[in-house]
């Protein structure tokens, strides 16, 4: 093979294998996202029952009911709508009332959510920022360090 | 009186200033000839160490005796923590880490100046001089928008504290070694940009960057793996890997930095790839700035919550923008009069290490994807999404998978032109003996995902072809035992030290084939006295009890391990509530084998007075870390190697050396 030749088909091998994985991405793109929702825009949008989505808000003050066992439910409110949430498994350390809280999973068909990971983050006056951002954009009044 | 933090705050100033002069005198003097100039970057790299070791020395003394006018050690110490963590907390927060990342730069940029005699002066005036640039741009960052030593008044009597998740031994230790690792491939991209301005590549080039790009390699390693192993038992999730941006932005350098410690072997030992490995160069260190950019700015949401301010991600996107923007324009603009080196066959060592490096960089470009899409998407469509396990799994799995099948092979093909069938014929016995592993895995797990006997056959042909490389290069059976021995003892290290990476890759992908495949979770509330079995085992609550630390108060839950009749251990679960912050953290009660760990995680109280608890079994979970560590050896052997401490030979003699247009 001459040089010219040898570079070509090293380009064009290349080339191959990139389009193979940008072909992989795409499709692992369109198959696993999860799209974040708050308890109010659920309404709006149509978020099919059964669908996996991210469900995010603050913990309902009052609302935290345990047992039986290893289960869970509490409300997750965007102060505008309240969506139940019930999980069985442990909450994360920083799972308070009152605090912002993201959580995974899936609508059911009375409107309840039922999560299978439950994220709560980090200081005192941490608001997710997906949620920062929702409750901003519809005017809901927010707190100091809100969004941080 | 002037104070210490004073002190500290004006070397900052200083070190400024002589980054200002690092840049400009050297690269001047490089475009001119001026000898004296080209030194001055030597004294100047020196001197900036000297100004940010200050610097850092007077912030880390602020720590240790908790001077509370300092506001960055209010808002992040406390006079009750123990003294490891007011010296981690140095830079468990924005500003200090931040400075604890120009300090890295400063040393590695004295590195050169000190030990790079043998370089030639133009060279290491340039290089000194990019070193420089960077240095100036994070200065400057610090100065404007971070400055660690902002002062209160009047001084709080007591600070806020340090983050309770980031009080732990590994956590301690885990920025400086990825930042480490982070700036060291600086120098990398530092020789790079030299050779652009140059418009020269050879193989005294590459003899130098590839010993600097494996040591922020082996950095890079063992700061991720303490950051996966601190996550692994910290966090109470039971995981080693969460496809979290933040770790995202570990993983693209290192996957590039992979790639460009192969290609740079080709570019040494045949002169060949020099404009791939040039850019490659450029790549690694950008992704690190992206790294840095990602885990500073706060613009995606992680469990790296430092604060946030836009003022900063603005600044940091500044600096990204000039240095790959630059180096990259610099790069269309002068590639082309590199010299075009040997050549070679698809199918020889050069052609696999190619292959290699396309994979790695495309696993990169997958990560990258996944982890910078929801940002994408967001800023386009104001669709907010997530990017999770699912996604990683389905796109780096299987272009990772190839490459794995590939190593053993290409360390058995030849320079220049390859026998593929050859190479297949050497590794017999290693490929019989991994087919063999996955059949026994097949045989004991027959129900089990398929993906079980693949992955474990790919993991012991990594080992394997790793030992049987050694064996083939000692002639080993084929000459007596004693000439094999004296074969090995003379064979270059670096010959060792690639199989040993190579193999703790193998043991690596074992631990996670194993742990993703067996691992057993039990989610159970139990009263005390009552017990779950997990996997083989069986775990007793035995009860719980108040519990007292240094600066935190909590309850401790009792277990009780059995297998079988026999017990085993009696492990420890702490839910710790922190002064002053009253922020909770779980304590792991972790029981390690070779062969796996059993992990324990007490919950919250639920009905009846029983706890939720959580509990796996994880399988082979340690030989993710031993793996990692086999690679770090790896590359200590490597890095050992004669040809490197001898240090690259002089251009002038260097035959390969191709002179300038």
């Amino acid at each position: 093979m001459t040089r010219k030749q040898k570079r070509l088909s090293l380009i064009l091998g290349g080339l191959a294998v990139l389009g193979l994985a940008t072909g992989l991405v795409l499709y692992a793109l369109s198959g696993t996202i999860t799209f974040f929702h708050t308890p109010s825009d659920l309404a709006d949008t149509h978020v099919q029952v059964g669908q996996r989505i991210r469900l995010g808000g603050m913990v309902e003050k009052g609302s935290v009911k345990k047992g039986p066992g290893t289960l869970t439910s509490f409300g997750v409110t965007d102060t505008l709508k309240t969506v139940t949430v019930s999980y069985d498994g442990i909450l994360p350390d920083l799972f308070r009332e009152g605090q912002g809280v993201v959580t995974e999973g899936r609508l059911q068909p009375d409107g309840s959510f039922v999560a299978d990971t439950v994220l709560a983050k980090h200081d005192e006056n941490y608001m997710p920022r997906e949620l920062a951002e929702s409750l901003k954009a519809k005017g809901v009044k927010l707190g100091k360090g809100a969004g941080q | 009186m002037i104070s210490v933090s004073e002190i500290g705050h004006f070397a900052l100033i200083l070190a400024l200033g002589v980054a200002l002069f690092q840049f400009v005198v050297p690269l001047w003097g490089a475009q001119r000839g001026d000898v004296a100039a080209m030194r001055s970057g030597i004294s100047a790299a020196v001197l900036q160490l000297i100004l940010i070791a200050i610097a850092f020395g007077a912030l880390m003394h602020a720590y240790i005796v908790s001077d509370f006018s300092v506001l960055n050690v209010v808002e992040n110490s406390h006079s009750a923590k123990p003294l490891l963590y007011k010296i981690s907390g140095v830079w468990g927060n924005h500003e200090g880490s931040m400075l604890l990342w120009v300090l890295i730069l400063a040393l590695y940029g004295a590195a050169v100046a000190l030990f790079g005699q043998n370089l030639p002066l133009e060279l290491r005036a340039r290089v000194l001089a990019i070193q420089g640039s960077i240095g100036l741009a994070f200065l400057l960052f610090i100065v404007l928008t971070s400055n660690p030593f902002t002062r209160v008044d009047p001084p709080p009597i007591e600070g806020n504290g340090l983050n309770p998740i980031l009080q732990d031994p590994a956590l301690a230790f885990h920025p400086p070694f990825l930042y480490s690792g982070y700036v060291g491939l600086s120098i990398a991209f530092a020789f790079a940009v030299a050779a652009l301005i140059e418009g020269r590549v050879d193989a005294a080039w590459a003899r130098w960057v590839r010993p600097w790009t494996l040591v922020a390699w082996m950095f890079l390693t063992v700061g991720i793996a303490m950051g996966s192993w601190w996550s692994y038992y910290e966090l109470g999730w039971g995981g080693y890997w969460f496809w979290d941006p933040v770790e995202n932005a570990s993983l693209m350098p290192w996957l590039v930095a992979t790639a460009l410690i192969h290609s740079a072997v080709v570019v040494e030992k045949r002169n060949a790839l020099k404009i791939w490995t040039v850019l490659l160069s450029i790549l690694a260190f950008s992704l690190s700035l992206v790294g840095t950019f990602l885990v500073r700015s706060g613009v995606l949401t992680s469990v790296h919550a430092f604060a946030v301010d836009p003022q900063r991600g603005a600044f940091i996107l500044m600096i990204l923008c000039v240095f790959i923007g630059g180096s990259l324009s610099l790069f269309a603009w002068r590639a082309p009069q590199l010299k075009a080196g040997g050549l070679f066959a698809p199918v020889s060592r050069e052609g696999s290490l190619v292959l290699n490096n396309l994979l790695l960089c495309v696993a990169s470009l997958a990560v990258f994807v996944g982890t910078l899409y929801p940002l994408a998407l967001e800023t386009l469509t104001g669709d907010k999404i997530s990017v999770g396990p699912p996604y990683f799994d389905l796109t780096f799995g299987p272009i990772i998978l190839p490459l794995l099948l590939l190593v053993p092979l290409g360390a058995f093909l030849a320079w220049k032109r390859g026998d593929a069938g050859l190479a297949v014929r050497r590794l017999w016995l290693a490929l019989v003996l991994a087919l063999l592993v996955g059949v026994i895995v097949f045989a004991l797990n027959v129900r089990g995902p398929w993906l079980a006997p693949v992955g474990m056959a790919v993991a012991a042909w990594l080992v394997f072809g790793a030992i049987a490389d050694v064996a083939a290069k000692v002639a080993l059976f084929k000459v007596p035992l004693a000439t094999s021995w004296h074969r090995l003892v003379g064979l270059p290290r670096s010959a060792i030290g690639t199989a040993v990476a190579h193999a703790g890759v193998g043991i690596l992908v074992a631990g996670v084939i194993a742990i993703s495949l067996w691992r057993v979770e039990v989610i159970v509330a139990l009263k005390p006295g009552e017990s779950t079995p997990v996997g083989k085992y069986a775990v007793t609550f035995q009860g719980e009890g108040p519990l007292t630390g240094p600066n935190y108060s909590g309850r401790v839950g009792t277990f009780l391990l059995k297998e079988g009749d026999r017990e085993l251990a009696t492990l420890h679960s702490e839910k710790r509530i922190f002064r002053p912050s009253g922020m909770p953290t779980t304590e792991v009660g972790l029981y390690q084998t070779w062969h796996g760990d059993v992990y324990v995680v007490m919950g919250d109280e639920t009905t009846g007075g029983a706890r939720a608890m959580r509990m796996y079994y994880n399988p082979f979970v340690n030989f993710i870390w031993l793996g990692a560590a086999v690679m770090f050896a790896g590359g200590l052997l490597s890095i050992s190697d004669r040809r490197y401490r001898v240090g690259a030979p002089k251009r002038a003699a260097s035959l390969q050396a191709v002179p300038a247009e």
